[in-house]
């Protein structure tokens, strides 16, 4: 852990911020995509020791929290037929639906596991021969090859009562997406550690030239974060728009082939709801033809489905960056851990539940900034 | 309160916790609180206790001040690095009593069995339980054994209860802490929860982990010897971890509390666990270690017969009590954050 230690040193993340300043002129919004840079940004207090002028803004990149309410809904009735285990990460178990969550319907009497790999999932259909094993697939390009993994694995095997409920969504979209969003205030991003290790970051660049915007590929210590941020405003500062590469102790340019190469295999990209934002195109992974025995949605006829979501959320213009949870009239009133009118307030990854657990409230706000 | 959608008279979010216990209500953070706060405390009625609620009660008995204590042990599985249920049993209510700074006169136990259990897997439990007794310097005095039927209990619960006697001149109460008090740790966080869970999924990090299962009364024996009734507040970190613990404390005395980040005490395997599961070291469970609040003058004599201790060996001062406020935590980098109670048990993360 030395190698990590190095990366939350306070004298050098004073030195870093001591250039931050000398080379900020002017005040700059940025955005982080992904949850687990928010939650370090919040949880080390980042944000508030940025040089005045300097705005983090919290992007969609939470798989929990972007994960639309029809495949939470639809989990819940998978969960609920008889003889069927259902099987996901254990941030998933919180998240509301319509009407309740995974680990309520747990108390109730289903079958519902937390696993720690898809291939837990697949070993537990194994094992379960007379139930149907189903997995809840979600998140980013991170989580795509180890479920990719799991139905090619299954097949191997001829498994055939595992399935997975699939709903991955892809980080490039998404930040078009936040880019073309009317009043868009994101002038530089900080790119996904995690997902450029899978996907490398080259399908960046098309995106940094037409929107003539600065992407820094960063990781998650707090170093990582303040030099990401560096990077960044140099670049704002300088009149550059390039995709610069903080992380590269874990990422390079190409990503990891074989990883990308299973998600090809298993998955085709189609377009994609997105919990409080919308359908993004192109913004989602789907089975292959050559899977779709493996479709959890073919397999389980659960009728249709009424969804609706809290009318008081705002989970869209968290996501997208719109607002913070500051902004938000229920948060930290009716909209609390306990009573989660939306996904942002239930995963540590989730912006407003970042928020809540740091302990900022909405009196905060005059007294910050 | 929660939103009734008036259409359908259905509720949007989660099921409401008053509908049915979840296992969140067991995780030792707020959603326990309210369910003993609201549902088992005003069950008692009269009998309820009045102060606030101890890791044991001091009941006088004649000229004698004596604590009682009593726990269940449902741990899975049921043997794991560096311990058993059975062992932890033990040192659980131990370290209840001591706590109080009550030092441990005797233990009952009862075990809870279901029908099928092995033979060999309660022999061991239960050798294992007489042997930490004895360790411990206690008699197990009584006891009683249930067997229920298939499906009915997993595998096998413990029940402990146990009776101290307390030191003269102490008093330590989860609502004595004071503005200015020293607030000591006696080891390293995180150990036992994480543990457990990985010997539980098989994620294979407890090859390099062992739990911190132990007894704690001869560490507060040797503090109050040293600190006398400087030693304000106890709390040994079990449920919930250290960040529950810290706030159960500034709760009920009525203070803040400020902790340096970079002083907690994490092994490096537990840390490089949390950091792939996504769980804060804070809020994972221990079963042998403690939190103090004490008198800022009597602080560095206590903490060096703390260290004088194996138990108390790499105790450290992680942070000092204030006049108000919420308990907070200076960050590596140098900001400040709030250390909430968590609503229910961490969730592993997706990534």
């Amino acid at each position: 852990m030395k190698y990590i230690d190095e990366y939350r040193d306070p004298e050098l993340a004073r030195l870093l911020l001591a250039e931050l300043g000398r080379v900020t002129t002017r005040p700059w919004t940025l955005m982080e995509v992904c949850g687990g840079q928010t939650n370090t940004i919040v949880r080390q207090g980042i944000d508030e020791l940025l040089p005045g002028g300097i705005e983090m803004i919290h992007g969609p990149g939470c798989p929990v929290c972007v994960t639309p309410l029809e495949v939470l809904d639809r989990a819940m009735a998978i969960a609920a037929t008889p003889g069927t285990i259902l099987t996901s990460f254990g941030d998933m178990l919180r998240v509301p639906g319509s009407r309740t969550d995974l680990l309520a319907q747990r108390a109730r009497g289903a079958d519902v596991r937390i696993v720690y790999s898809p291939m837990d999932a697949v070993t537990l259909a194994r094992d379960n021969p007379d139930r149907q094993v189903v997995f809840l697939a979600v998140g980013f390009e991170t989580t795509a090859p180890a479920n990719a993994m799991a139905v090619l694995h299954a097949a191997a095997l001829g498994i055939t009562n595992f399935s997975v409920l699939v709903s991955h969504v892809l980080v490039p979209p998404a930040m078009t997406a936040v880019l073309r969003a009317p009043g868009c205030r994101v002038q530089g991003f900080l790119a996904a550690g995690h997902v450029c290790a899978v996907m490398g970051w080259s399908e960046y660049e098309p995106l940094a030239e037409q929107f003539r915007v600065p992407i820094v590929v960063t990781g998650f210590e707090p170093l990582d974060l303040l030099e990401g941020i560096l990077m960044t405003v140099r670049q704002l500062e300088q009149g550059r728009h390039e995709v610069e590469n903080q992380y590269a102790r874990a990422v390079r340019r190409d990503g990891n082939t074989a990883a990308r190469a299973a998600i090809r295999r298993v998955f085709r990209v189609t377009d994609r709801a997105w919990r409080g934002i919308g359908t993004i195109p192109d913004s989602g992974l789907t089975l292959t033809d050559e899977f779709a025995a493996f479709d959890a949605r073919r397999r389980f006829d659960v009728g249709r489905l009424v969804v609706r979501e809290h009318p008081d959320c705002v989970a869209g213009d968290i996501l997208t960056g719109a607002k913070t949870p500051l902004d938000c009239a229920a948060y930290g009133t009716t909209c609390t851990p306990r009573t989660p009118l939306g996904a942002p307030m239930v995963s540590a990854e989730g912006t407003c539940a970042a928020y809540y657990t740091a302990g900022r409230r909405q009196e905060d706000r005059h007294a910050s900034r | 309160m929660r939103h009734v959608d008036p259409a359908t008279g259905t509720c949007p979010a989660p099921v409401p916790e008053t509908e049915r216990v979840l296992l969140g209500h067991g995780s030792g953070g707020r959603l326990s609180a309210e369910l003993i706060g609201r549902v088992l405390v005003p069950a008692l009625g009269a009998a309820a206790p009045g102060g606030p609620l101890e890791d044991a009660a001091v009941v006088e008995v004649g000229e004698s001040d004596l604590a009682l204590s009593t726990d269940a042990y449902v741990v899975d599985p049921l043997f794991f690095p560096g311990g058993d249920i059975g062992s932890m049993a033990v040192h659980g209510t131990v370290n209840d009593l001591a706590m109080r700074a009550a030092m441990p006169v005797a233990l009952t136990v009862a075990y809870v069995v279901e029908e099928g259990l092995p033979l060999p897997v309660l022999r061991s439990v239960a050798e294992s339980a007489g042997e930490a007794a004895v360790a411990a310097g206690v008699p197990i005095v009584s006891g009683d054994t249930k067997v229920v039927g298939r499906g009915a209990a997993d595998r096998l619960f413990v029940i402990t209860a146990g009776l101290g006697r307390r030191l003269p001149g102490v008093a330590p109460s989860v609502a004595a802490a004071r503005p200015g008090d020293a607030i000591l740790l006696s080891g390293p966080i995180g150990a036992h929860g994480v543990t457990v869970l990985s010997t539980r999924e098989g994620l294979g990090f407890e090859a390099d982990l062992v739990s911190d299962s132990r007894p704690l009364h001869r560490l507060v024996a040797a503090m109050v010897a040293a600190g006398g009734d400087a030693v304000h507040a106890l709390r040994d970190p079990t449920r919930g971890g250290l960040a529950s613990a810290l706030n159960e404390i500034a709760a009920a005395s009525g203070v803040g509390a400020e902790i340096d980040e970079r002083a907690l005490p994490v092994p490096e395997p537990v840390r490089a666990a949390c950091e792939m599961l996504g769980l804060d070291p804070a809020y994972v469970a221990n079963e042998g270690c403690l939190v103090a609040f004490v008198a800022a003058e009597r602080a560095d004599a206590v903490l060096a017969a703390m260290r004088d201790r194996p138990e108390g060996a790499q105790a450290v001062r992680i942070g000092t009590a204030c006049d108000d406020g919420p308990v907070v935590v200076r960050t590596a980098v140098g900001s400040r954050r709030v250390l909430d109670v968590l609503l229910g048990e961490q969730l592993p993360r997706i990534c």
